[in-house]
Order: structure tokens, then sequence, then C-alpha cells
């Protein structure tokens, strides 16, 4: 019976070749636009790590002055050195890390290399088992490392893929900053985008090459990049940022439990009265505790652009859903006088309306394919744009699909006021009209 | 022509009209939003930079291997002489930032050391005697800094500039009523003298967020030794290319130790300012082709209903015909009732425009739309609609009054 719709379907959609042209170009305009636009938001809101992300927290505490203090006010977005410290060595959850982010010169031993900067993540030991980054050679560092600011570094793939042409360069020599470091790992496929444990250095695509332990870099005074947020009037010394009153490292804990969760929490709270009895925190207990998700959200990492982009293209959608409601309303009615004889020769209405479904289903598969090129077309134009995140923009499977069932939703519910229209028609009326 | 036979004859197509005002109330809305948000777009694009931009050229260059602050003075006073030496290159001079770059810092600046209460936030820009001349700007009170004043700014030193060249916006903020020649401002713990104003120099960001301050420059005499340096090249600018393709190759000349990346380390002020505004330009772009399309999908979806319709009363038409109706007279009566829908559309379209623009003011900070907006849009579509419902509605005036005998 399908079969058989499906060949009326087409006979009758090729009896109308510009109005059927201009239905399945509305719906892949609209398809196309659309699904461009919400592939790009798909990939810039993902989850960086799924599976993992709903147990990493990130806490924050205020330890400001009461200069521009308020109710309802946010406490900074990053740690200060005493704070950090204390919070990493009291190890109250079940992992933690305490990192930031710089440029650091390497000089490349062969001498025909120029050297080149590169970015470094300043991090504690716990940042690779507790993030799963994966690796392909050697490991981490460890928490005794840490402690004896030892001069190891972890590289990229692409590093290493750059300096030793993809070699197993474990215990090998790194030249950063006139100092020699060992390499103890290189990564694997290590890219979570948004990049969210450090957002200061651009939320997509800006993985870093090299890991040095946090103590090392302090050690030697590497450079320190980012946002680095003072009050009071102590400044903002690079050399001396473990004394002075900023916010400058990011700290992420991994709470497996919910009741972890809380008990971290009132530790926080706790911390910071006992801070604020102390004298050095002046403002009362404020504290927060964002997994993943909420700390992306709440940074808005996605581009405003682009939710302006897909609310406009969503609208474009409906504006040429509406359209071919109107042409198919046109040309269902058109087609009276034929569906009158076949209702008085026997044709049920649900029969008529199966068929004139049917055909917009049809309209909505050649729309659905239009679409996908269209949107292919659109992501391959928004790669070639110089955002940040522009190579990213690439559909998966799930989005494929959504584009299909997208278009076809779309055609039949556009057809079905046009199709329940068609088949209500009195038969007696159209066979004596004719 | 009159209406109320036409009205009548509505009431019959309920669904179709419905639709094609739906279609064009939804155009309206979208196209006044976008058409606003491109001009937006376009004016922040526009906004002049007060650099003489054709002939600049911005070097990035960092120094690896970390040298102290005294070998990062010889080194940067031997790029610059190597630089005014080259064929073609008329002024340089090296700072921390320049404008369109979307890096730098900005520190507030006000009648008193206490940081609370400044008057305004301002850029700073470390300068030296060659800036003005470098980067064109207009001095319009005042003078430029002399060879003396300039000092060397090591990493750890502190910021207290004794003289300071602000914008005449900034010396406006700063002295309301009268000339900011000459008078103090702080924009460190020590005063500093204003010395000199310039026309206009805007601030190296173009974020929306910083748009209150955008033309709010500090000038500092000082040289930053620190490890990264941006050095600014005023060349003839039709030597600008070929300057641009030798610098790379002249600076490693001199010292190999340091950092021009291949891929964006020099490049021309045209680059910067079109790097600056990329995400606004791609937007306004994509606003104007949806715009377009849009358009286009609504004509053609008016030529389909009301070709239909004309398909639909051929017999009726033909009747009008034979009882002396002219070809004016149908042709008219299409016209009219498309103007009739269109003109319900637009009125719902014009609400939905202001309903649309108040909640983007709410998600994405934008402005109140002008009122011109949705006008000239409402006169836009209901052209539109009369253009897209003429072909129909010839063809319609051309209908024979035989029709009427016909039966089929």
């Amino acid at each position: 019976m399908l079969s058989y719709y499906f060949s009326l379907a087409l006979h009758s959609l090729k009896r109308n070749r510009v109005l059927t042209a201009l239905m399945v170009l509305a719906i892949a305009l609209g398809i196309g636009a659309s699904m461009t636009t919400l592939t790009v938001l798909h990939v810039l809101s993902g989850d960086p790590l799924p599976g993992r992300s709903g147990s990493l927290y990130y806490p924050q505490i205020d330890p400001r002055d009461m200069n521009d203090y308020g109710p309802n006010v946010e406490p900074p977005d990053q740690l200060a050195w005493t704070d950090g410290m204390y919070l990493l060595k009291a190890k109250r959850a079940s992992r933690q890390a305490l990192m930031t982010e710089g440029m650091v010169p390497l000089q490349p031993t062969e001498s025909n290399v120029d050297p080149f900067q590169t970015s470094a993540l300043y991090t504690t030991a716990d940042f690779f088992p507790m993030f799963g980054v994966p690796f392909q050679f050697g490991q981490g560092w460890n928490a005794n490392e840490d402690e004896g600011k030892a001069r190891v570094a972890v590289i990229s793939a692409s590093l290493n893929d750059k300096l030793f042409g993809g070699g197993n360069s474990v215990g090998k020599e790194l030249r950063l900053q006139e100092t020699s470091f060992r390499i103890v790992g290189v990564l694997g496929d290590w890219h979570p985008n948004p990049h969210f444990y450090q957002l200061y250095m651009g939320s997509y695509a800006s993985d870093e090459d090299v890991y040095v332990p946090l103590s090392t870099s302090r050690d030697l005074k590497m450079e320190h990049d980012g946002s680095t947020d003072c009050w009071g009037n102590t400044g903002g010394d690079q050399d001396n940022l473990e004394r002075v009153n900023c916010t400058w490292l990011q700290f992420w804990v991994q709470l497996d439990k919910p009741a972890d969760v809380e008990a971290y929490k009132s530790f926080l709270t706790h911390y910071s009265q006992d801070q604020h009895a102390m004298g050095r925190f002046e403002r009362p207990p404020n504290v927060r505790l964002r997994n993943v998700m909420q700390w992306l959200d709440y940074q808005h990492v996605v581009p405003s652009d682009a939710r302006l982009q897909t609310w406009l293209s969503v609208g474009f959608l409906v504006v040429c859903l509406v359209n071919t409601v109107g042409l198919m309303l046109s040309k269902f009615m058109r087609r009276s006088a034929e569906l009158g004889v076949r209702r008085a020769l026997g044709a049920s209405q649900r029969a008529l309306f199966g068929q004139l479904l049917m055909e917009s289903g049809v309209i909505g598969l050649a729309g659905g394919t239009g679409g996908l090129l269209l949107a292919m077309l659109g992501l391959w134009l928004v790669r070639q744009q110089p955002a940040g995140y522009a190579s990213l923009a690439h559909m998966d499977v799930s989005m494929l699909l959504a584009t299909f069932t997208l278009a076809v939703l779309a055609s039949l519910l556009a057809g079905v006021l046009p199709a329940w229209r068609a088949c209500r028609i009195t038969p007696a009326l159209q066979l004596k009209a004719n | 022509m009159q209406i109320s036979p036409i009205l009548a004859a509505l009431r019959y197509h309920k669904a179709g009209v419905v639709l094609i005002a739906m279609q064009i109330a939804l155009t309206l809305a979208i196209v006044c939003n976008a058409m606003f948000i491109i001009h937006q777009r376009l004016v922040r694009m526009d906004k002049p930079s007060g650099v003489e931009e054709s002939g600049l050229l911005v070097v990035k260059n960092e120094w690896a291997g970390k040298p102290a602050t005294g070998q990062i003075a010889s080194l940067m006073a031997a790029d610059l002489d190597t630089l005014r030496k080259m064929p073609g290159v008329a002024n340089v001079y090296a700072t921390n930032t320049y404008p369109l770059s979307n890096g730098g810092f900005a520190n507030g600046i006000g009648h008193s050391p206490d940081k609370r209460n400044y008057v305004s936030v301002t850029a700073v820009y470390f300068s030296d005697e060659n800036t003005l001349s470098t980067l064109g700007l207009k001095l319009v009170e005042g003078r430029n800094f002399n060879a003396d004043e300039i000092n060397g700014l090591g990493d750890n030193d502190k910021i207290a500039p004794a003289v300071i060249i602000v914008t005449r916006e900034l010396a406006r903020r700063l002295y309301p009523d009268g000339s900011a020649l000459g008078k103090t401002a702080y924009i460190s713990n020590e005063p500093s003298i204003i010395i000199g104003i310039v026309d206009r120099l805007q601030i190296p960001w173009v974020d929306n967020s910083m748009a209150r301050w955008a033309d709010c420059s500090t000038l500092l005499p000082f040289r930053n030794l620190v490890t990264i340096t941006h050095y600014l090249i005023r060349t003839q600018p039709e030597e600008i290319e070929d300057v641009a393709t030798r610098v790379r190759a002249t600076l490693y000349a001199t010292q190999r130790l340091r950092v021009i990346r291949p891929k964006d380390g020099v490049k021309t002020f045209a680059q910067v300012r079109a790097a600056a505004y990329k995400s606004d330009r791609g937007m306004a772009i994509l606003m104007g082709v949806i715009s377009v399309i849009l358009v286009a999908t609504t004509a053609a979806g008016i030529v389909g209903l009301a070709s239909f319709w004309v398909g639909q009363r051929r017999k009726q038409i033909g009747v009008r015909r034979a009882l002396g109706a002219t070809r004016q007279d149908i042709l008219g009566y299409f016209l009219t009732e498309n103007l009739l829908i269109c003109m319900a559309g637009v009125v719902l379209g014009g609400l939905l425009a202001i309903g649309l623009n108040l909640w983007l003011m709410k998600q994405f900070e934008m402005e109140r739309i002008a009122p011109g907006y949705v006008l000239a849009g409402v006169a836009m579509l209901l052209l539109l609609g009369q253009c897209a419902v003429f072909a129909p509605a010839w063809r319609a005036s051309h209908v024979p009054p035989v029709e009427a005998t016909r039966s089929v």
C-alpha cells in the first residue's frame, strides 16, 4: 500500500514541477540554514568530558575586601595562591588539581629550528587521572615530583610529532626557558572542547602543548598569562604572585557522590568562616561549587552570536514552513476535482489523507536531502571563518539523523492542514461542478 | 475599487489568507531586526580608530631565552635603528599594544591616587617621541613627548609617568569645564601632567562591553622592556607589501634568538582591522543572506497562492468580464486583495518585530530598534506583495469573457 501511495505521490509531484521544486527548495533552505547553525551550537555547547563531567566541580570562594561588595555578588572566577594551596593540600576531594597557563619559549635541540613560544599548562599531579587524559607514551608526574619542583614535562601529541617525529620521546630532553626538562609522558588524543578547565586562552580548539608541575613553574618564574584579578594595593607583581592579593589560579575537584558535594561545600564555607574570623577575608563566606556544564553555562562560553544565528535560522525555517503549507494548500485544493472523483469511486477519507500526507513526506525527504547538502556547504563556509571554534564545525551522525527527521516531520506537519482540507470536500459537489 | 466584495470573497479562502498574512508578518519581524543588526555591526566596523591606517605595518616580536631588562633595552634600540634604516620605512616605534589589537591593559584614571575613585577607565599605550607621527595621530593641543622624557619600563617597575598625552574624549571627561592641558591626572599613585591632547585614538578592544570608553586612551612615555614587543612601522603606502615581505628576514639577520611567527607575526593594519571585526562582518553577511532568501521565499509563496486563486476563479473572472468588467478592474481586484492581506500581515508583523526586538534586547544586549526600520520593512513588504501578485493578476486580467460559458 505504501509503495502505491509513494508512486501516486511521485506522479502527482511530477505534474506540477515548478510548484514542487519551489516547495522542496523552501524546505531545503530552511533545513539547511537551521541545521548549519544548530550543528555549530551543538558543537559549541557540547560536553567536553562525557561521562566524567558530572563529577568534576569548580570551587569558588571570595577572599576580596569590602570594595564593590553587595548582596548576591559572585565570588571571583579564580583562586589566590594561599587559598589554592590550602585547598589542594587539604585533599578533601577524591582528586584535585590546581592550574594556570602561560607561554614559554621552547628551544629545539636541532639548531636549524628557530625557538618558538608554546602554550603551557602549569598544574599538579591529579590533573591527568582526574580528567582521564589519555597517554600515548609514559604517564603524568606524581605528587612527589610536585613537592620536589621536578624538571619534568608532559607534551602533546602534536608537539611530539613536531619535535620527535611522533616517536616515543619519554626520557628525552626538552629545553624550556633555557632549562632542561625530562619528558615523562606524551599525550594521546586529548582535545576537550570547550577547553573547560582553562578558559582564558580561548574557549575552543586551544590545547596546550606542554604540561609542567605548577611548583616548578613558580620556581623558574615562568610567565603567567591569562587573567590576574587583584584587589587592595599590593599590585600584581608577576614574580611575587604567591604573596599578592590577586586571584589567578583555577582549581578543579572530583566529587563522586552527592553527599561528597554537600560535604565539600560546607568545607569551603568553614574555611571562608575561619579566614573571615582571622581577618584575611573581609567578606562573609560566599562560596560556589559548580560542575563542568554549570561552570560553562555560568561563564557564557557559547558565543552569543552563535545563539543569535541559531534563533535567526529557526525563525527562517518557520517562515519556510508557513510558505510550504501555503503552497501545499494550493496544490492539494487544485486537485479537488480529481479527489472528488476518487471519493465517489469509493476511496475513503483516510486513504486520501494518507496519500496526500505521503506526498508531503516525499517533499520532506527531497527537501531534507537538499537541506543536508546545503548544511554541508554551510558548515564548510563556517570552517573557512577565522573564529577559534570554526575548525570544529563538523556534522556528526546524530545531527545527520536529526536533519532528516526534522525535514520529514516539518513537511508532514506542513501537509496536515492542506491534506485535511482537501480530503474533506464533498464528492457530489465536485462532480456536479464539473 | 470596492473593498467589501473583496473582503466577502476572502472569507472563502481563510486558510490561504491567514497563511500569507502570517508569512508576511514573520518575514517583516525577522527582516527588520536583521537589518537593524546589520546596521549596528556596520556602524561598529566603521568607527574611526584615529590612526592613519594605510601604510601602517605591525610586527610582533618575542625574545627567546628570557633576556634581562637591560639586554632588552639594547636589543630594542638596535631593532628600532635597523627598522628605521630599511628602505621604504618612514618611522617606527615600539609599544605594548595598539588600537584594534584586542590585547593590552587598562587602568583607572582620575583626580586622586585612590584607585576606587577614578573618573574613567583608559587604555594604556606605551609610546615614544615617534608615536604621533608613526600612527598619524592629530595633536589638537599641547606638544609631543621629547626624546629625553622616554624611560625604559621593566617587568617589575612601577608605572609612574611624569607626563602623559590623552585623547580629546578622555580630556573632556577629566576636565569637563575647560582645557585639560597642563593639568594633572592620576593614572598611577603619582600625579602626571597632561602635556598634549590628540583628537582621537581608539582602545585596543572592540567588544561591546567596553564601548562606553572606546575613545579614552592615554599615551605613556615608556619603552616596555618585556619579552613581547610590537613594532609599529609607518611605510610609504605603495611600499607596504615590499617592506612586509622583507622585515622578518631583516630582523632575524640582526639577532636570531627571537620569535616572529611566520603566520601572523607581520600584519598590515588592514589585516588587523579585518581580524578585529571578523565576527561582526560574518554576522552582517549571514543576516543579509538570510534576509534576501527570506524575502524571495515569501515572494514565491505569494506567487504560488495567488496563481492558485486565479486558477480557481477563472470562471468567476470570465463572468465578471462578460458582465462588463474591464481588464483594469480584474487587475485592480487582485492587487487590492493582495494589498489588504499584506496590510493585515504588516500590522501583525510590526508588533512582532517590536516584540522580537524587546526579546533580543533582553537576551543579547541589543539596542532598541529605530522605528524607521519597521516602517521601511512595512513599505518594502507591501511593495513586494504587489510585485509578486502582479504576474498572476496580469494573467487573470487576460482571462477571456468566453470562459464564463465553458464548463471546465
